[in-house]
């Protein structure tokens, strides 16, 4: 990528650990369930989602590690809570499991949406890995969609999962929040379309679906500084997965 | 002319010897089979292997990888050999071979159904297209997914309602 100026690959970047960190975090909440998920069959999807998840991270790291010359684990876990660049989405514990099957739903469908143009890219190593990405997500994608509808069919969890996805509504946004140098990522191809282009496009698709179980849901846009702001739920799980990292400089597995 | 050069030789020598490196997971496939392998290349001191993963996170690479290395090291075809990890082009359950199906199929697997032809679907329409496993223990297609998600990445969850055994499918990706 010696072919981009600075302002450009900067643009980049930012863009990679976006998706990186968004997938990095979703993982390990998801892999808070393994071993207490409500059934069995829970305990393998949500446990399989999850190393998926930690996969592509690990992926879209070492494309960002490429292309600034650093290294894929020291961006995974070298860096202060303050640093990553997750969606306000995912900045919540995992809650109960109407709670991770709405936040689920929100993300597995934007990042549908997210995957569908960057497969696209002009960036060559980013559209193939968003190509080979999309298809895994697929699944993730069904498994979502299915909890969604058999929650809300039940009179028992639907109140749940909707309170779960009212409260969700104005963070899941900010899966297309406003990247610096977004511009120069539309124009010369990296990000194919805008992103409120494709925000628009996800909540055209969620928003009949939702509200059919919800009622009718606020007006909201991703917002500006919507992946810089992160709370203790996330400074707690921040402490969870770098633990190893830090008591072992450098240790490799 | 034939393609009987010296590196072409080794080439097929190598080839030779991938087809009996088992896949980590499934030891009944060859890692030829199952399609992970790219390309081979010798050139000079240099033997080449593309490498392609099934799924993104799948762990079982590092171990492929080594094997491959190993193994391909010992014929001695040239001095060094690299095992280069690429997704260009991409893996798809498309690229298991034939024999591979079958190997499968032998072994309590449902090999995956061919992807679907035609232009690509849009963003979130792909939710229509559940695969259909045929029962890998009696042929038959009256199966239902209990879970798309199984002991490995690649693998879903299977019944079938008329011999009424369980069974995993090779998923389709």
């Amino acid at each position: 990528m010696s072919d981009l100026d600075d302002a450009t690959r900067s643009a980049v970047a930012e863009l990679l650990l976006s998706l990186a960190d968004d997938e990095f975090v979703i993982g390990f909440w998801d892999s808070e369930w393994t071993g207490i998920a409500p059934m069995l069959e829970e305990d393998v999807a949500t446990s399989s989602i999850a190393q998926d998840e930690i996969g592509h991270a690990r992926a879209l790291y070492e494309l960002l590690a490429a292309l600034t010359d650093d290294d894929a684990d020291r961006i995974a876990y070298g860096r202060e809570p303050d640093a990553y660049r997750h969606a306000a989405l995912l900045d919540h514990r995992r809650g109960d499991w109407a709670f991770s099957v709405a936040r689920r739903y929100l993300y597995e469908t934007a990042d549908a949406v997210r995957l569908a143009s960057l497969a696209t890219s002009s960036h060559e190593p980013l559209a193939l890995l968003a190509g080979k990405m999309r298809r895994e997500e697929t699944y993730h994608l069904l498994h979502a969609d299915i909890w969604l509808r058999r929650l809300a069919a039940s009179p028992d969890s639907s109140g749940r999962l909707a309170d779960a996805l009212r409260s969700l509504w104005p963070d899941a946004q900010e899966i297309f929040a406003i990247l610096a140098g977004e511009e120069a990522l539309v124009r010369g191809g990296v990000l194919p379309t805008p992103l409120r282009a494709l925000h628009a496009e996800w909540q055209q698709h969620v928003r009949p679906v939702l509200e059919a179980i919800t009622g009718p849901l606020p007006d909201a846009v991703p917002t500006l500084g919507g992946r810089e702001r992160h709370g203790d739920d996330f400074r707690w799980l921040h402490g969870e997965f770098t633990m190893v990292a830090r008591q072992e400089a450098g240790v490799t597995w | 002319m034939v393609s009987t050069t010296p590196v072409k030789l080794d080439e097929r020598r190598v080839w030779e010897e991938l087809a009996r490196i088992p896949d980590p997971e499934i030891p009944a496939i060859s890692v030829v089979d199952l399609g992970v392998i790219g390309s081979v290349t010798v050139e000079g001191d240099r033997v080449r292997v593309e490498l392609l993963p099934t799924f993104v996170g799948c762990p079982a690479i590092g171990v492929m990888q080594a094997q491959i290395s190993e193994r391909i090291g010992a014929l001695e075809v040239a001095p060094a050999v690299e095992v280069i990890v690429t997704m260009d082009p991409p893996w798809t359950s498309d690229r298991i071979t034939p024999t591979g199906r079958e190997r499968l199929r032998l072994s309590g697997f449902a090999p995956p159904a061919p992807l679907p032809a035609g232009p690509a679907l849009g963003a979130l329409d792909e939710l229509a297209v559940l695969p259909i496993a045929e029962c890998p223990y009696c042929g038959s297609r009256n199966t239902t997914m209990e879970n798309p998600f199984g002991p490995t990445l690649c693998r879903a969850i299977y019944h079938c309602a008329d011999c009424r055994q369980p069974f995993e499918q090779f998923k389709r990706v």
